[in-house]
């Protein structure tokens, strides 16, 4: 669930009051505000919505627990899958050239699971 | 309240509803979207990553495509149907490129098919705004609204940010609401509650093959995310003994021994076996699943951790609101429906719709529904006198009184998604499950009234409950095993049983097969 809103970055764009499908953000004078934080449903995609890596949303569908705004930004973690995504790339980034791969990895795992029960059951 | 006047209203923002808009407004209708969340972020596709039913237009390649789905769908499939959605889907999706950055597909082209949520969503935005589409977001509909002769001429509902109420008059309603999750905690999920299966029975519509909707997937038990790194774990115990699981490719075996497990104690995966080459790679195909557990400080190649299945419901099952023609209509004058919210048994049958025929099927029902829509939208008058069609959690009929909506939701969800009354669907606890439902049915039909934000909570409460007893209702009247639907006390697949089965009903709910229903439209 949304753990922080850092009002040091924050330009007040309002993107992720317009983008957060709960509704979970209100507009704010200076910052946005999060009104409605029960409502978040941990999809990540107001992180996306924010260019300036000033939100943080903590892993885990009923908490809003989460380490405190310098320690995250020091772990790399803050912007993650903003970067993680080439979100805000040009189009000829490449951004999306691995995406291929998620059919036959897929698969693959699937084809693992498969020869293993084999191999398990092989003497039944 | 004065009524905004479209040409095309679509309810929903997901991917369906947002080829339904393009393509009516293509057709040259004017066109208004009203989405319960915001149009890009929510519904299921927002967070996923659909790749679509890809088959080149070479007559014996898409031949025998459709035969292998066609032997899939388990005698409920139409060879026409999936004919037209290859056909549709190997068109249109390509059309997004100016939105959309397409990846390569390692041989020098771009890789269409399979296309990542937040992007695809993104792109689909831009792509109706492009074409002319008028979206409204946090607008949630609460009711259709029908002319004199029950031929539906818009809906009411509430702007969540202000809490004003609003009224569109449109000459035909594209209903792209998504399946019904029963709030399970799949991811995106959340406001798929079933609100345009209600809607849609209560204009006169019905619904098809709910009966088709066990349907789950795996995630850590924190939080749901997409499966690719799951796919070939192994799973132990809370000793450490490792459990016995039959592999995905089972089916409803892999399920019924994943449930059985989780049912006697917690579970943990252990990600040990993954593909050598998807631990480098997942965070640049699957940044969300990354994520959440990098969050947590879990390494998840090298920590077990532990895993819950949460239920899909009829999002990746197969049924929903009936068509009765190739147009996507309902049987409602005025009513179209697509993608989830609709039946997919036209081209899945009784197997899963999820994945790639799923998006196929939300691609081109969204466009058929959408020009459909504009062509039939001349003929609306938009001052003909208004009825409003909602009943449950808007017009009681009986003393308000307070509504546990929580409670009632959460023995919804049990009742369609608990491991144990799921994986071995029997007639006792369906018929306890039907009980239940009705009852609570009864307490939001007769007592619940609620105003502002609570009123849209409300009415996806009734959505929930109503959409549960034609689930436990289609499940009870389908005596056999087909497809995704498993009875324990009849798991052969009856001949006799090979056709679809249609259901409706408000305060009564019904079921029954579609060669009756079939008779009762030319009678």
């Amino acid at each position: 669930m949304i753990a922080h809103l850092i009002a040091e970055r924050c330009t007040n764009c309002a993107a992720c009051v317009a983008a957060c499908p709960a509704l979970v953000f209100d507009p704010g004078a200076a910052q946005p505000v999060i009104a409605r934080a029960d409502a978040c449903e941990t999809c990540y995609l107001c992180e996306l919505a924010c260019s300036e890596d000033a939100l943080y949303v903590a892993p885990e569908t009923d908490s809003h627990a989460a380490a405190p705004v310098a320690e995250l930004i020091a772990a790399g973690l803050v912007g993650q899958i903003r970067r993680d995504s080439g979100w805000n790339d040009p189009f000829d980034a490449g951004q999306l050239d691995a995406y291929r791969l998620l059919g036959p990895l897929l698969g693959a795992g699937v084809e693992i699971a498969t020869r293993r029960h084999e191999a398990r059951h092989a003497g039944d | 309240m004065s009524a905004t006047i479209t040409d095309v209203l679509i309810i929903g923002g997901g991917m369906a509803a947002a080829w339904a808009a393009i393509a009516a407004a293509e057709a040259g209708a004017s066109v208004l979207m009203v989405d319960k969340g915001a149009m890009g972020t929510s519904g299921v596709t927002a967070t996923g990553g659909p790749g679509h039913w890809w088959v080149p237009p070479d007559p014996a390649s898409r031949r025998e495509a459709i035969a292998r789905q066609t032997t899939k769908a388990a005698g409920l499939g139409d060879p026409e149907w999936m004919e037209r959605i290859l056909d549709l889907t190997w068109r249109h999706l390509p059309t997004i490129a100016p939105w959309y950055p397409f990846g390569s597909d390692g041989q020098g082209g771009r890789f269409i098919n399979g296309v990542r949520g937040p992007e695809y969503m993104r792109a689909l935005r831009a792509f109706a705004v492009a074409r002319g589409v008028e979206i409204r977001d946090h607008h949630p509909a609460l009711e259709l609204i029908a002319d004199p002769d029950g031929r539906v001429i818009g809906a009411r509902g509430l702007s969540l940010r202000d809490e004003h109420p609003w009224e569109v008059r449109a000459g035909a309603v594209v209903l792209a609401t998504g399946g019904a999750a029963f709030r399970s905690g799949l991811i995106g999920s959340h406001a798929c509650t079933g609100d345009g299966h209600l809607m849609a029975v209560e204009a006169g519509g019905r619904l098809s093959g709910m009966e088709f909707s066990i349907a789950y997937s795996l995630s850590p038990e924190w939080a749901s995310t997409r499966t690719l790194p799951y796919t070939g774990a192994r799973f132990y115990d809370v000793q450490g003994h490792e459990l016995d699981i039959a592999p995905p490719r089972t089916g409803h075996i892999h399920l019924q021994t994943l449930g059985a497990a989780m049912l006697a104690g917690p579970v943990f995966a252990d990600l040990v076996d993954a593909p050598r080459d998807l631990p480098a790679v997942l965070r640049r195909i699957q940044p969300l699943t990354a994520a959440a557990f990098e969050r947590r400080g879990i390494n998840l190649f090298r920590d077990r951790f532990p895993v819950r299945l949460f239920g899909e419901g009829t999002l990746r099952g197969t049924g929903g609101i009936d068509l009765v023609d190739g147009d996507c209509r309902t049987g409602v004058p005025g009513l179209f429906a697509a993608g989830d919210a609709a039946t997919r048994e036209p081209v899945a049958g009784a197997a899963s719709g999820g994945g790639a025929v799923n998006s196929a099927w939300a691609l081109s029902s969204g466009r058929i529904a959408g020009a459909a829509a504009a062509g039939e939208a001349t003929r609306a008058r938009h001052d003909a006198p208004a009825r409003a069609l909602g009943q449950a959690g808007l017009r009681p009929g009986g003393a308000v009184r307070d509504i546990d909506g929580v409670g009632l939701i959460r023995r919804a969800g049990a009742a369609i998604h608990d491991y144990d009354k799921a994986f071995w669907r029997r007639e006792e606890t369906l018929a306890a499950s039907a009980a239940e439902l009705d009852a609570d049915w009864r307490a939001i039909a007769d007592h619940g009234h609620a105003s502002g934000r609570a009123a849209v909570e409300l009415r996806s409460t009734a959505a929930v409950v109503a959409t549960a007893r034609w689930v436990v209702a289609s499940a009870r009247a389908r005596r056999e095993t087909r497809g995704l639907h498993y009875r324990d006390d009849a798991r052969q697949t009856d001949p006799a049983q090979a056709h679809r089965l249609i259901s409706g009903g408000l305060d009564d709910v019904w079921v029954r097969p579609l060669a009756d229903a079939k008779e009762e439209i030319a009678a």
